[in-house]
């Protein structure tokens, strides 16, 4: 991978640079953030001229190895005003790479209003009109366009939410099924809006492969990396055959799942909704209860969720969707949680913000709790259409909870919290409260050790321990957001020795370095540091690394936890 | 002494979702496993009353346990 296009929508230019040696190393998230916290103006506004929209494959991506299919985007998030990268599987990360592609940066914004297509080819990329696209949701458009270029077109797009710049709008990417992956958190849908792209095409015919430097190196720990997947019991049994929803009963019996806009720990109707019932819907109906998100992914966390006749409905059914629509929404019927999810998909808007932006309508009473096919309704008729109505909730949470004058909104740097409560446990609640991005699970996932007993245990209800297990979490997934690997590659990695080692050789097989573990640490560390000078740029202070209050005087049942952490522990998690 | 056992994920095959067992007093979560024919290795997750309990822990009357096999997700 060694070019860089810059597409300059001011003045509709396309230029191609080699890559810079100090870029060289980096990939994924790691180049996405550097490259927007070395040329975009911290306190630009983030739908303006000088945000910059940036897509970047990780290192290993086209690569042979296990989950190495994903591609980071970044910018800085009209949401939160923070730093942001989202990664997402489909099909383009490789396609790029395999292309030599290690980055596209689309700088400015168009003066007229006229809407573009982005064309990536062998030749380089051209900006094509594409107004006959505008006003069509996600699925007419790849319908459009596979249509017009065959079915391996490789495409991301955004819906009416992501043109009319709201701030749930995410970036929708083609998967190998023709259905879709997101770049869900963080509302770059929107900034790709500002900038009048309404979708990328990428035509990679006449891509190579991906050269590696030394290839018996590279099998070798493939196969190792490969074996680890396939034998931890998370990676190679659990999540094949219950998708992530398996999370449901585990947090409600933890106390820790959170039910009707963040007021209880546990969800009377949790079977209805938990991944045994999923899992048994799907084969009863003759889905597919496992299904990877682009090429080359082993462990295949997705599922194809399919309706009483067998026809598709929804994939990548995810817990935090399920949780967001079924516990904190009250929505009892999968099947209608499983439309709402398609539905999100097809106008490219997150699903977790989504699901908890309709939560906070519940509690503002524009909508009945647990009312599933009005919430169809106002996804598909209101956010969809971008109706007054629509553009408060398409905002997201904070924008729900201030048109309304709500106390109980569920944000941090107002981003929607996903589906762990931060008061039973804490853990998380730290990742919440110090993350870059607003409140991201993702970001340093301790429910693996705070809940599932995976890299030791630390008590979710206790404070000790949590700001230290926070910080290696969100300095290692730094790390591993910049390869291109699937955050679940996270579960052997933290219980078997072999398969982080084997992923650090991975990476020095196919540049011919010779990194170490601490290495690796140190990107980690150094992605996390340029993140947070960006958000301290941007006018962000320690005071903004704070849950809301509300967490700290409402506990939650059944162990009436609240949060109590002092600012000073908090702000310990700096330190390094 | 009776103690409710409620089982997930792969752990419901051929087993049960929930059920009123009749135990021995002092019996230990790995007593519970034994009496479930499960092999301890297989033991994700044991909760007792929505708290983490290791193998050692001891019941007592009208307890609930929650087992679940290794799973995970995010
Ligand atoms: S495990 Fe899931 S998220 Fe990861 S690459 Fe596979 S389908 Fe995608």
């Amino acid at each position: 991978m060694n070019k860089i296009f810059r597409i300059n929508m001011s003045d509709m230019t396309s230029k191609v640079e080699s890559v810079p040696a100090e870029w060289a190393g980096l990939g994924g998230r790691g180049l996405t953030s550097t490259i927007v916290a070395a040329e975009v103006p911290p306190r630009c506004h983030p739908l303006g001229p000088n945000n910059k929209l940036v897509f970047a494959p990780g290192l290993l991506t086209g690569t042979p190895a296990a989950q190495s299919g994903r591609l980071s985007a970044g910018a800085k998030s009209p949401l939160t005003g923070t730093i942001k990268e989202s990664n997402a599987g489909g099909t383009a990360a490789q396609q790029l790479a395999r292309m030599g592609i290690k980055a596209i940066v689309i700088e400015g914004m168009p003066s007229e209003d006229k809407w573009y297509r982005l064309h990536v080819t062998l030749d380089g990329i051209s900006i094509e009109p594409a107004d006959e696209l505008v006003g069509k949701q996600n699925f007419a458009v790849m319908d459009q366009l596979m249509d017009k270029f065959g079915p391996k077109i490789g495409i991301l797009t955004i819906g009416v939410p992501g043109e009319l710049r709201m701030c749930a709008a995410n970036i929708s990417v083609k998967d190998p099924d023709q259905k879709i992956r997101s770049h869900g958190r963080g509302g770059l849908g929107a900034v790709m809006g500002s900038k009048k792209i309404k979708c990328i095409t990428i035509d990679d015919s006449g891509g190579g492969k991906v050269p590696i430097a030394d290839p018996d190196k590279f099998r070798t720990a493939a196969k190792i990396f490969a074996k680890s997947l396939l034998d931890h019991p998370v990676s190679g049994e659990g999540l094949p055959t219950y998708g992530t929803n398996i999370l449901i009963n585990i947090l409600n019996e933890a106390g820790g799942l959170p039910t009707k806009n963040f007021r209880y720990g546990q969800c009377e109707h949790h079977e209805k909704i938990s991944g045994e019932t999923m899992h048994e819907t799907i084969v009863a109906r003759g889905g597919k209860h496992k299904h990877g998100c682009h090429a080359g992914c082993i462990i295949q966390c997705s599922q194809v969720y399919v309706d009483e006749a067998g026809i598709y409905v929804t994939s990548g059914f995810e817990y935090e969707t399920i949780w967001g629509l079924g516990a904190n929404a009250m929505i009892e019927n999968l099947d209608d949680i499983a439309k709402c999810d398609n539905i999100m998909d097809d106008i490219g808007i997150d699903s977790i913000e989504g699901a908890v932006l309709l939560a906070t309508a519940m509690e503002a009473g524009v909508i009945p709790w647990g009312d599933g096919k009005e919430c169809l309704r106002v996804l598909r008729d209101e956010i969809g259409k971008g109706t007054p109505l629509g553009r408060i909730l398409g905002n997201g949470t904070a924008s729900v909870g201030k048109a309304y004058g709500l106390v109980r909104v569920p944000v941090v740097k107002g981003q929607g919290i996903p589906a762990y409560d931060p008061r039973s446990v804490k853990g998380i609640g730290v990742t919440y409260a110090t993350s870059t991005m607003g409140a991201d699970h993702t970001a340093g996932y301790t429910i693996a050790t705070n809940i599932l007993k995976v890299g030791g245990y630390i008590d979710p209800l206790k404070k000790e321990g949590q700001v230290e297990l926070s910080r290696n979490l969100q300095i290692a997934t730094a790390a591993v957001d910049s390869t291109g690997m699937c955050v679940f590659i996270a579960f052997p990695a933290l219980d078997i020795p072999e398969s982080f080692t084997a992923l650090i050789d991975l990476i020095n097989a196919a540049y011919g370095l010779s990194l170490t573990a601490d290495d690796v640490t140190e990107l980690g560390k150094k992605i996390l540091k340029i993140e947070h000078d960006f958000n301290k740029g941007a006018g962000f202070t320690n005071q903004d690394d704070r849950l809301p209050e509300f967490f700290t005087y409402e506990p939650i049942p059944p162990h009436n936890a609240v949060w109590d952490f002092t600012d000073e522990e908090i702000d310990e998690f700096w330190n390094f | 002494m009776k103690i409710t056992v409620k089982l997930f994920a792969g752990f419901r095959e051929n087993r049960f979702k929930v059920a009123e067992r009749e135990l021995a007093d002092g019996c230990t979560i790995a007593g519970v496993l034994s009496d479930l024919g499960i092999s301890e290795p297989e033991l994700g997750v044991a909760l007792i009353n929505g708290r983490h309990v290791t193998l050692d822990q001891v019941l007592s009357d009208g307890e609930t346990v929650s087992l679940f096999p290794k799973v995970g997700g995010g």
